[in-house]
């Protein structure tokens, strides 16, 4: 299912896209394949119980996962495994956080950065910008992540992911391991960035009150294969399936749209 | 960091350059009249002002004519017999211008006798002997209940047990190859009964042996000779004619009272040479009678040398061969087999395979240690890679780092502790088998260790061990200290990763 099924937005020029990729996983398990397209400048959740692709769809998204069949593009350029500098252009935040334990929180944010040279004037100024958009306090940046709550490691990973300024944001599961409060309130503040930011954004999570809280569009995977994408109130009115209605209510608490 | 890693490294590789050898080497076998001989040439060459060393009990006869032959050693004391029969391979003539000409075309000449013989022969305690009225050889053939015990190199050499056998038609199957100090001592203990000797053995006169007739002439002449390459005589002719100076100058008894001064009076064979040579020779030799420091001084040194040389040789190799073992898994399996094929050799044979290779003294012996060390490099180096947790390695890939960066940023400084625990494990090792490289000359702290053995001497065991079990410890205590140094904050022991 492409996206163009939104009536309410523009048609825009996808900036990555996903055609009739398909990864395998052994005889008769595999991902896909999938069709899809994630406009340039919109946020787009990948939803879906645990099982379902989300990971390997994001993964075949990053291009650390090659398609058996198939091809994901990004600007046009199909993606190669070896290029780093096309790599360089997403930003991805990796489920549980991925900061490198040896490094200081500065040390993460900046590590391509000084692998590529940047003087330290510029690395400093961006990375002044970045905490405030995390909203970090100055003094996380001397601690190592052994040190930091899982909340303040979630926003480092997310500037680590920033500092190249790239074209795309990526997230793993970013709220998963979080206590409550925390969870709202980097939920709130994760919102606030990407609407500053103009970035397009793909989130990966399982809750589809969060998925509804972060997206324009929706994209629900069941058993490897897009079961429905759209706005929340698409698979509410209209589920393609008997599956979309199960998900959906499945989500207690959920504030669904009138009518539903 | 992986850069103050490899900073410590290169430290250790340039800290390992061996010093400078002196002009004359001499050798010696590993008993103790042949220390004594190596000793009186050394004295005699050194009162001619020509540096040398003394590179004392090396090994068999195989070991150091292959190390006269490759000129790592320029001299050594040998007998006429051994030289006819071990080295030319059972040449007709014992006699000396017969094995002068047989020498001279490979490059070696020969002294004079130096004035006695000391030949093969069995010995056995008095009252057994007596018991049983054996008085010479052939008397043993009709006793083939005896036990006999052998030094490893006589039941091997041509002109040693096989001869003995068939000449003797000797019907005795229980033999047993022992070093020759201990030989002697189970002769003492009744644990065996018949053992070989040399005839001029200090030996022979404490335990009051009775040594056997040799009736049927099994055993050649064993004229006591230096042997030395003849291009030393072009280089340094004084060296050769000082040590022609012995020649016919020692007495068979002469011989027996030297060894019995260090083996029975525990004297320092320094002292046993050049007390001699100041009575017979006139010559003040100078008996290096370095204290205790001094000595373990040189010899920690040279045990340091060992150790830190070949650190650096197995560190440079193996954490190479460690990454590239993480990268590839099927070569990996190989790698790991093969290394720990190599550790599976027992350390000794290891030191002896290198003598072919690399002759004898540091150079081979630090390549048998390195060899030793790479096992627990490469093994932890590789453990260390393959257990980063896989969200890591995705993480550094996607953050569009090169293979190269992601090793040196994140991969190795994630392995570095379980690196630097193999590094210490191959050191502290390292220092405990480098004892072991005194067998192929390269000193350090086994060189009093083995002589000790040799003399029966514990406290000359103690001046090797007491201090190598020390270095042992300080070697763990330093690489602890490293650990704290070089494992990055977030990595030490007790951070935990976040949640």
């Amino acid at each position: 299912m492409r996206s163009r099924g939104h009536a309410q937005e523009p048609t825009v020029e996808p900036i990555l896209e996903l055609r009739g990729a398909l990864k395998r996983y052994g005889p008769g398990a595999a991902v896909g394949p999938i069709d899809l397209a994630v406009p340039a400048g919109r946020t787009l959740a990948l939803i879906g119980p645990s099982g379902a692709g989300k990971s390997t769809v994001l993964r075949l998204m990053l291009g650390l996962l090659l398609p058996d069949q198939g091809e994901v593009r990004l600007a046009g350029t199909r993606l190669d495994p070896d290029d780093d500098a096309l790599r360089r252009r997403y930003g991805y935040v990796v489920q549980g956080g991925g900061l490198f334990p040896h490094l200081t929180a500065g040390r993460n944010a900046m590590l391509v950065a000084r692998h590529l040279r940047w003087d330290r004037r510029r690395m400093a100024a961006r990375l002044e910008e970045l905490s405030a958009l995390a909203r970090l306090p100055a003094d996380v940046w001397g601690r190592v992540p052994a040190e930091l709550s899982s909340g303040q490691a979630q926003r480092v990973s997310l500037v680590r992911a920033l500092f190249l300024d790239p074209d795309l944001l990526l997230l793993d599961e970013p709220l998963g391991a979080l206590d409550p409060i925390t969870r709202a309130e980097l939920q709130d503040d994760l919102r606030a960035a990407f609407q500053e930011l103009h970035k397009t954004v793909v989130i990966v999570t399982h809750d589809l009150a969060e998925a509804a809280f972060f997206a324009d569009e929706l994209v629900l995977l069941r058993d490897g294969r897009i079961a429905q994408a759209g706005a929340l109130e698409d698979l509410v009115r209209a589920p393609a399936e008997p599956f979309v209605s199960r998900f959906v209510r499945a989500q207690r608490g959920l504030h669904l749209p009138d009518g539903a | 960091m992986s850069a103050g890693f490899l900073g410590a490294a290169l430290l250790l590789a340039l800290g390992a350059e061996p010093g400078p050898a002196a002009p004359v080497r001499m050798g010696s076998k590993a008993f103790v009249e042949s220390e004594v001989l190596g000793e009186l040439g050394r004295e005699l060459i050194a009162s001619e002002g020509i540096a040398v060393e003394h590179r004392r009990a090396l090994g068999g006869t195989r070991v150091l004519w292959e190390a006269l032959a490759r000129g790592d050693l320029d001299a050594y004391p040998d007998y006429t017999g051994t030289i006819a029969r071990e080295i030319l391979g059972g040449a007709s003539s014992s006699a000396l211008e017969a094995l002068r000409a047989a020498l001279a075309p490979r490059g070696i000449g020969i002294t004079g006798s130096l004035g006695f013989e000391d030949t093969y022969a069995l010995g056995m305690r008095p009252g057994v002997a007596r018991r049983l009225g054996i008085r010479t050889l052939s008397d043993l053939a009709r006793h083939p209940e005896l036990r006999f015990g052998f030094t490893n190199e006589f039941l091997d050499r041509a002109d040693g047990w096989p001869a003995l056998r068939e000449r003797y038609a000797l019907p005795q199957r229980e033999v047993r190859g022992l070093d020759h100090d201990l030989a002697y001592r189970a002769l003492a203990a009744g644990q065996i009964d018949v053992t070989d000797l040399y005839s001029t053995d200090a030996e022979i006169r404490r335990q009051g042996l009775v040594v056997l007739e040799d009736d049927r002439h099994a055993f050649p002449e064993y004229q006591a000779v230096f042997l030395y390459r003849l291009e030393l005589a072009r280089r340094w002719p004084a060296a050769v004619a000082a040590l022609r100076r012995l020649e016919g100058r020692i007495a068979a008894a002469d011989m027996i009272d030297l060894n019995a001064r260090a083996q029975i009076d525990r004297q320092p064979i320094e002292e046993v040479a050049a007390s001699f040579l100041r009575r017979r020779l006139g010559v003040a030799a100078a008996a290096r009678g370095e204290g205790l420091g001094a000595r373990l001084w040189v010899r920690t040194r040279e045990h340091l040398e060992l150790v830190v040389s070949a650190l650096a040789l197995a560190l440079a190799a193996a954490i190479p061969l460690g990454i590239w073992a993480a990268r590839r898994p099927a070569a990996g399996q190989w790698v790991l087999s093969v290394v720990g094929v190599v550790q599976t050799v027992p350390s000794l044979a290891l030191l002896v395979f290198m003598i072919p290779l690399l002759g004898i003294g540091t150079g081979p012996a630090v390549a048998a240690l390195a060899l030793y060390a790479l096992l627990p490099i490469v093994r932890n180096t590789h453990a260390g890679l393959t257990g980063i947790a896989p969200e890591l390695l995705e993480s550094a890939r996607s953050l569009g780092l090169s293979p190269w960066a992601r090793l040196g940023r994140v991969e190795l400084p994630l392995a570095s502790p379980a690196i630097l625990a193999g590094i210490k494990t191959a050191a502290v090792i390292a220092v405990g088998t480098a004892t072991l490289g005194a067998l192929i000359g390269a000193g350090g702290y086994g060189q009093p260790i083995l002589t000790g053995i040799r003399l029966a001497s514990v406290p000359l065991i103690l001046e090797g061990a007491v201090p190598a079990a020390a270095m042992a410890l300080l070697v763990q205590g330093l690489f602890d200290a490293l650990e704290r140094v070089l494992v990055p904050r977030g990595m030490r022991r007790g951070a935990k990763r976040p949640g």
